[in-house]
């Protein structure tokens, strides 16, 4: 039985001009150690159906449907004390901003502390001891002393190393990091990220990892959902996916990406934006924007099937077959050109 | 839009950046202030950028990038050394002095959401500059900024909106435009892509490449992401701690990066490709950016640096040694080859300094 499986989830919110799907029939099931990457552009839905499956939305004006089953037990019935009971423990969390997610007015030690507690009925003593384990397993320097520092005193990427500290330190089955080094720099990404891994080797946690950088999701992912306006347009393992991406949004996200590894003249653009969730294009929501668009897409909303050749291959396109594989073929003889 | 303005040929110095430094004073006491120490953002820093040519910084936050930014287009005074913009010292010019000359270099900001005013229409946020250098009448500035938002890519008819009433992408377009109105020389990008959507990214990149083309313009281009810097640069030039590490043309600093600081930074970007990207192993630094308050001393890259040399990097300062073609770099130690390991580079060091500190060839 897979660890968390998630079937048709759907999230709306309701404002003052209507209501807003941000999340519109997302499915998918993670494993026991298994890294999955949500992708997507601000505002597609990814942070959303991690929110949704946590029960960290607020309770008034949020219409969800579905199931989110852990472990065979539905989340999104789960009442607050039980969810309270998985939060932190089985599943943890971490945010984007580490500055914000911390609280500034205790030291972080304290934090730990809590974060302890609030699952084990342990000495502050014996959670101290495992909180000053846990910093020094994400390589804080000189842990006994910055124990009792605030959260001010940390420079943003050992904030980011404490969040990761506080999310391991009840040695969860899921770690959901949503945009985890969004707000770092590249070196700190890095660290971060092979930090993450190592741990992930270490803890045998599965990770779910949201993030708009495509870059990220190559180097940490198993297997990848990209998302658009509030669906998944297509789900793949992470080869096949960046080997034989399969729709026209995927493409264009590829494309546009300036490369470290090959040079392009110009990028392929998306034209226009990301459409108001509020009245979604008909048909394929894509259609708007995409360079093939047919008469069908404009009307009738694409399914996400598994493509031929690769059952695990999913994919929500009117395109056939061939034009797919010969735009894919365009598209990586550009972009990988010097990868051959 | 004048006659007498005269096209400069491409490649000729239009800006010459000489050992600048900007300090920021940290004072103590509130009545009797004394300054205990200072932010050295900026410290020493020389380069230069040729007409039509597009010059890539990079480097962490904090480097200090965004303030050579404001200190090259004098929204910020310079603590030490020379700005000379077409051959005209601009260090030292008064602001009556100095405003014909901001016609010539504009800048575009990060946040699009910040850096234009909410209460404002477009076609006024785009037209101020127009009006604060008296070129042209009101009806003149109307035609003009029409012309403007058709040349970035909106629909002149949105003269009257507001910003709130765009997207990110939208708004930086305006960004830009404004930037165009009064046809400048030099345009100073600082992270102009960092707070869009990669689809809209890709947009804003190509438009900025477009009108680079139709007018000649002569970018610097300020940016955090590796990729983006080396899609639109001629030349790029890395920032550490305030100085410069390493300046060289975009196919020579991406294909043999000469600082290891630089190779630690390229090796760090994920790469949307996982047959390449979970084959090589990144050069993970150790730490954080230390605090300009109190740089390390002699290179100070040195206490996260994979090939330190103890008594040598800490002691003496590396200057920028040439490579040929311009390409430049503050090492003692510089990479022999690229791409390589954390392991590698450690070895191949430690290599040089045996052989250095017995100033006799290695036995075979």
């Amino acid at each position: 039985m897979a660890l968390l499986e998630v079937r048709d989830l759907r999230t709306s919110f309701q404002t003052e001009d209507g209501l807003v799907g941000a999340v519109d029939g997302v499915s998918f099931s993670i494993e026991k150690g298994q890294t999955l990457g949500i992708v997507g552009e601000s505002g597609c839905g990814k942070s959303v159906t991690c929110l949704t499956i946590m029960g960290l939305n607020p309770k008034r004006m949020t219409i969800s449907s579905g199931e989110a089953l852990w472990k065979g037990r539905n989340l999104l019935t789960a009442n607050q004390r039980e969810l309270r009971e998985v939060r932190g423990d089985e599943i943890s969390m971490i945010f984007q901003d580490p500055m914000t997610s911390l609280n500034p007015v205790h030291t972080i030690g304290k934090q730990l502390i809590e974060a302890v507690q609030l699952h084990r009925d342990v000495s502050t003593k014996v959670a101290r001891s495992r909180a000053l384990e846990l910093l020094k397993a994400v390589g804080i320097p000189k842990a006994e002393q910055r124990i009792d520092d605030y959260p001010h005193q940390f420079s943003g990427g050992m904030r980011q190393r404490v969040m990761i500290a506080m999310a391991l330190i009840n040695d969860p089955d899921l770690l959901i990091a949503d945009e985890p080094t969004t707000a770092l720099d590249v070196t700190t990404q890095a660290q971060i990220l092979s930090l993450m891994k190592r741990l992930q080797e270490d803890f045998g946690s599965a990770i779910l990892i949201i993030t708009h950088d495509l870059g990220v999701v190559a180097e940490t992912a198993d297997d990848v959902l990209v998302m658009y306006a509030a669906k998944v347009v297509e789900q793949a393992e992470v080869h096949e996916l960046f080997g034989r991406p399969q729709h026209p949004y995927t493409w264009g996200l590829m494309g546009s990406l300036p490369r470290l590894e090959a040079d392009v003249e110009r990028l392929t653009q998306i034209p226009g934006q990301p459409p108001s969730l509020l009245r979604p294009p008909t048909g394929c929501r894509f259609h708007p924007r995409c360079p093939h668009v047919m008469e069908v897409c404009k009307t009738t909303v694409p399914e996400l099937v598994p493509i031929e050749r690769d059952q695990e291959h999913l994919q929500a396109c009117h395109l056939d077959q061939e034009t797919k594989d010969r735009e894919a073929a365009k598209l990586l003889a550009v972009t990988m050109a010097e990868a051959g | 839009m004048e006659a007498s303005r005269q096209p400069m040929v491409r490649g000729e110095e239009l800006l010459v950046v000489e050992d600048v430094k900007k300090h920021f004073p940290i004072t103590r006491g509130i009545i009797f202030q004394k300054q205990v120490g200072s932010v050295k953002a900026v410290d020493g820093v020389d380069f230069t950028v040729k007409q039509g040519e597009t010059l890539g910084i990079v480097g962490e936050s904090g480097c200090g990038k965004s303030t050579l930014a404001r200190c090259i287009v004098r929204l910020l005074d310079t603590t030490d050394g020379k700005i000379t913009f077409e051959g005209r010292d601009i260090t030292k010019l008064s602001r009556s002095t100095m405003r014909p000359i901001r016609r010539e270099m504009t800048m575009i900001f990060q946040d699009p959401y910040a850096s234009l005013n909410p209460r404002k229409r477009v076609g006024f946020i785009i037209g101020e500059p127009l009006e604060v250098h008296n070129l042209g009448s009101a009806s003149e500035v109307k035609t003009r900024v029409q012309e403007l938002l058709e040349v970035v890519g909106l629909n002149p008819e949105h003269y009257n909106r507001f910003p709130h009433e765009f997207s990110g992408g939208q708004r930086q377009r305006i960004g830009v435009a404004r930037a165009l109105a009064v046809n400048p020389k030099l345009i100073v990008c600082d992270e102009p892509v960092s707070a869009l959507d990669v689809s809209v990214q890709a947009q804003i990149l190509n438009l900025l490449k477009d009108l680079q083309d139709d007018f000649g313009l002569t970018y610097i281009f300020i940016a955090h992401d590796l990729n983006v810097v080396r899609h639109i640069s001629d030349r790029v030039l890395v920032m550490y701690l305030g100085k410069v590490v390493e300046i060289a043309s975009r196919e020579v600093l991406y294909r043999e990066p000469k600082h290891p600081y630089t190779g630690a930074l390229l090796s760090a970007v994920p790469i949307a490709n996982p047959e390449i990207g979970r084959k090589r192993e990144p050069i993970v630094l150790e730490g954080d950016v230390p605090s300009p308050v109190n740089p390390p001393s002699a290179c100070n890259f040195h206490p996260r640096c994979p090939r330190f040399v103890e008594g040598h990097c800490d002691v003496d300062e590396p200057e920028l040694y040439p490579f040929g073609n311009g390409h430049v770099a503050a090492c003692h130690y510089p990479l022999e080859r690229w791409p390589m390991s954390a392991d590698e580079m450690r070895r191949a060091s430690s290599q040089a300094r045996s052989s250095q500190s017995r100033e006799e060839p290695l036995p075979a």
